[in-house]
């Protein structure tokens, strides 16, 4: 339960300081290149290094490359079908997260399975 | 297109706003080590490049930018939405940036101290990421000049 209450609390520090860094610097699309900023990442790896060490870590930053390609396609259709087709933010937002998590679990379990 | 600060924002948004992207930051982070947990780091790395609070960030965007139309007496929707779609973009060049941080990590962790890897792969992140936009930044210059010579051109002959 502590390891929960600590992760989320140093999880939330770091994305809410990486998304207003976003929200202060302008063009808009300079801003945008911190909503794919580490933070999550960077809160995890600290914990998960301190807590099941290196090898461990370097297993989940291996499938994270995944997931950040995942992030590449989301970022890019959200991207076109707001300044194309001016589809309502949340409802785009939220539906292409089904389009992440089908890219992320599709390469990963392409590429390595999901038990190596 | 230079890089500036503004704090416009900042004074425009409600401290909910904020306070929705702390609580789903610390549920992706809290998120991620409970699948890790559960499924092994095969799966639960998975979610360091989860689109968490991309939802959250981008309907702030619209808002304020709303905001900013209704002012003037006009309905900001399409503005609110082509502004949170101009960020998407710069998201997908920060998410190339990402690929090299996670790889950056994936290969150097073994070998180095976690502040090192943590340092150089962050700093490999903004440097992939910010190279990317400024390329970008240049291609439009250069596809807005030949636009603009080419119906120069036509409109003399």
């Amino acid at each position: 339960m502590n390891e929960i209450l600590l992760r989320v609390v140093v999880g939330g520090v770091v994305v809410s300081a990486f998304s207003l860094l976003g929200d202060l610097l302008r063009p808009r699309t300079f801003a945008g290149l911190f909503g794919a900023a580490p933070s999550v990442a960077l809160a995890t790896l600290v914990l998960t290094v301190a807590k099941d060490g290196k090898a461990y870590a370097s297993l989940e930053a291996r499938s994270m490359v995944f997931g950040a390609v995942a992030f590449f396609f989301y970022a890019s259709v959200v991207g076109r079908l707001l300044i194309r087709q001016h589809l309502p933010v949340l409802r785009v937002t939220s539906l292409a997260m089904l389009l992440w998590f089908v890219c992320a679990f599709g390469l990963c379990y392409a590429a390595l399975g999901f038990g190596r | 297109m230079k890089i500036k600060i503004d704090t416009s924002g900042l004074t425009q948004s409600h401290w909910y706003q904020y306070l929705v992207r702390f609580v789903f930051g610390g549920a992706v982070t809290a998120l991620a080590g409970i699948v890790a947990k559960q499924f092994g780091p095969v799966i639960g790395g998975l979610f360091l490049a989860f689109p968490a609070i991309f939802p959250a960030t981008a309907t702030l965007i619209e808002s304020l930018e709303k905001e900013k139309i209704k002012r003037i007496g006009a309905n900001g929707s399409l503005r609110g939405r082509t502004a949170a779609g101009i960020d998407a973009v710069g998201s997908s060049l920060g998410s190339i940036g990402l690929i090299v941080f996670a790889i950056a990590v994936w290969r150097i962790i073994p070998k180095s101290s976690l502040g090192i890897v943590l340092a150089s792969a962050t700093i490999a992140w903004f440097v992939v990421s910010v190279s990317l936009w400024e390329l970008r930044e240049i291609l439009r210059r250069r596809a807005r000049k030949n636009f603009l010579g080419g119906s120069t051109r036509c409109s003399l002959g």
